[in-house]
């Protein structure tokens, strides 16, 4: 079975965001760039199942020149093949999924996996609208997962709790945290993976349905009181919940 | 111009989600700024309290029925409210950014060319036209974006839009019976954490964190989360310590919240962890180090030992509540 596991490049959780010239998007300068956090599993997720039921599995990616590094990251860990859709132009979920889902068809990949959402735009819907576009099921937030022959049993989480979903091959997996431990790069790994091949292709062109207006940083939050430093500012901890911010 | 708008009302065990009245209302509102009117859909089977609907402004719902559909199924969902959207010409399609919103709304952009914005927490009008706000990098920053395309959807942060005070106007409720709904996935089973509400849908959130020092500690969180009828909720730290499960992690890589209240015990507050809890209305911080940069977002703070703080706050509350 051809695997495919689609992985962005996007700045590191601890980044702070400066806003960049253009005033909509942010400024890439000092931030260091790492693979999206739930694409980790979702890397994770395809090479267990590889290693279970065979196969191959490819990397894809749609980004810029830099993005190189996060799917080296991929390959270390044990991917075999890579593409970079190399664009280094603003893309909408729509967008990228557009490009995303012509080459998991040129792949022929009929299991995808891909993080949950990728943590700069949060948007959480890549993974739904390749589906779609493909034609292929899809479970998203997966957080457990069982193949058996064209059956898959999977775990997706909700509000208060799990759905146990049945579904069948070829589909689309988001994988969310939990779902797996990611395994670190072996020195062979990291070895091996300077020497493979990524593939560079245009991406298809597919036109964004949104458009960017402005970035602004939220309204800065007042600096609160601190009432005291002990079980004795309590009650007016409590007077302050109830009769100034009426929340309790 | 936009003119038509549908609500999408998401229902669970036949309980009508809250945000859905945040939705409904919404919905209703932009119609009345966009001249124009306000539907709703909702999918399952028998489900309470549908007229109701109209206390946020809808005068119809339109409830597509069938014991199978009791369940989210992403398939027949998406099919059915795809066709309802275009056959009837709607513009808008409004969801509430919840489990089911999030992977259904994406899917029925797709079926149906829309554009899509997700998570808006703003809605502003340009000449009649909408231009919504948007966290990114997990509320670090926001975006003012607009749709370009023809068809529109938007989900809604939940807790952010205020349904409003209910009127008393019953919405009309037209049931169309689904003979195959044709599912191509399936709930087989719903496991549900007992008794637990969802950080994501709270009102009052109480997290703790590492200067909790051990899980078993965590049972003083719970005790003041259930005094104040409050989602437990967890840092980063705990929850890859093995301490808490994943779903309580609130912040970047876990869940971005809004509640009204949120009450930060033993939580430094990395960035990481700011960047999800920021928004909320209000936030209690409770940590021993003056410096934490938890006290910058915090607007009452004790700089004090939970240890000590905590039982005592859970016992003043106790008094208040009765």
């Amino acid at each position: 079975m051809k695997i495919a596991v689609c992985v962005s490049h996007v700045p590191d959780t601890a980044t702070k965001i400066v806003i960049g010239p253009d005033g909509k998007s942010i400024d890439p300068n000092g931030v260091t760039y790492v693979i999206n956090p739930y694409d980790e599993f979702a890397i994770e997720e395809a090479l267990k199942v590889k290693e279970k039921l065979g196969g191959e599995t490819v990397v894809i990616t749609l980004g810029g020149e830099a993005s190189k590094e996060t799917i080296r990251k991929s390959l270390a860990m044990g991917i075999d093949n890579a593409v970079l859709l190399k664009d280094e132009n603003f893309r909408d979920s729509f967008s990228v999924a557009s490009a995303l889902a012509a080459e998991i068809k040129n792949q022929n990949a009929e299991l995808v996996f891909m993080g949950k959402q990728s943590v700069d735009y949060d948007n959480s819907i890549v993974g739904q609208m390749t589906a779609e576009i493909l034609g292929y099921n899809c479970v998203s937030v997966v957080v457990d997962l069982k193949i058996e022959g064209n059956k898959i049993i999977a775990e997706r989480e909700i509000e208060g709790g799990k759905e146990v979903i049945e579904t069948t091959l070829p589909a689309v997996i988001t994988a969310q945290k939990g779902l797996n431990e990611p395994r670190y790069a072996s020195l062979k790994g990291i070895m091996a993976a300077k020497k493979k091949n990524i593939e560079e292709k245009q991406p298809v062109a597919a036109n964004n349905k949104l458009e960017i207006l402005a970035m602004k940083k939220p309204a800065p939050k007042q600096p609160g009181k601190i009432i005291g430093t002990d079980a004795s500012a309590v009650p007016e901890l409590v007077r302050l919940l109830k009769e100034e911010a009426k929340v309790i | 111009m936009a003119n038509k708008i549908l609500a999408f009302i998401e229902q669970r065990s036949g309980q009508i989600k809250k945000s859905s009245f945040e939705a409904a209302k919404l919905a209703s509102s932009l119609a009345e700024k966009l001249n124009g009117i306000a539907e709703a859909i909702t999918i399952g089977n028998e489900i309470q309290d549908l007229p109701k609907i109209g206390n946020y402004g809808i005068q119809k719902v339109t409830h597509y029925i069938n014991k199978e559909l009791e369940n989210y199924s992403a398939s027949a969902y998406r099919n059915i409210t795809a066709k309802h959207f275009t056959e009837n010409n709607f513009d808008i399609l409004i969801f509430a950014n919840t489990a089911l919103g999030k992977d259904l709304a994406p899917r029925v952009a797709v079926k149906t060319e829309a554009g899509i914005a997700m998570d808006c927490v703003e809605f502003n009008y340009n000449n009649q036209e909408i231009v919504v706000t948007r966290p990114v990098y997990a509320g670090k920053s926001l975006i003012d974006i607009k749709i370009t395309s023809d068809k529109k959807i938007f989900t809604l942060r939940p807790n952010v839009f205020a349904a409003g005070t209910p009127s008393n106007n019953n919405a009309e409720v037209i049931q169309i019976n689904v003979d195959n709904p044709n599912l191509a996935d399936r709930v087989i089973e719903l496991k549900k954490a007992e008794g637990k509400l969802d950080v994501a849908e709270a009102d009052i959130i109480v997290s703790g964190g590492r200067g909790l020092k051990a899980p078993e500690n965590f049972k003083m969180v719970e005790d003041l989360a259930a005094v104040l009828g409050a989602a437990t909720g967890a840092s980063r730290a705990v929850v890859d310590a093995g301490w808490r499960p994943h779903s309580e992690q609130v912040g970047q890589t876990g869940k971005t919240v809004s509640p009204s209240l949120y009450i930060a015990l033993g939580i430094s507050g990395a960035i990481q962890h700011l960047a999800g809890m920021r928004s909320s209305k209000y936030i209690v911080a409770i940590n021993k180090d003056k410096d934490a940069p938890i006290f910058q977002v915090a607007d009452y703070g004790i700089v004090g030992d939970v240890f000590d703080v905590v039982p005592a706050l859970i016992e003043e509350l106790k008094k208040v509540k009765g």
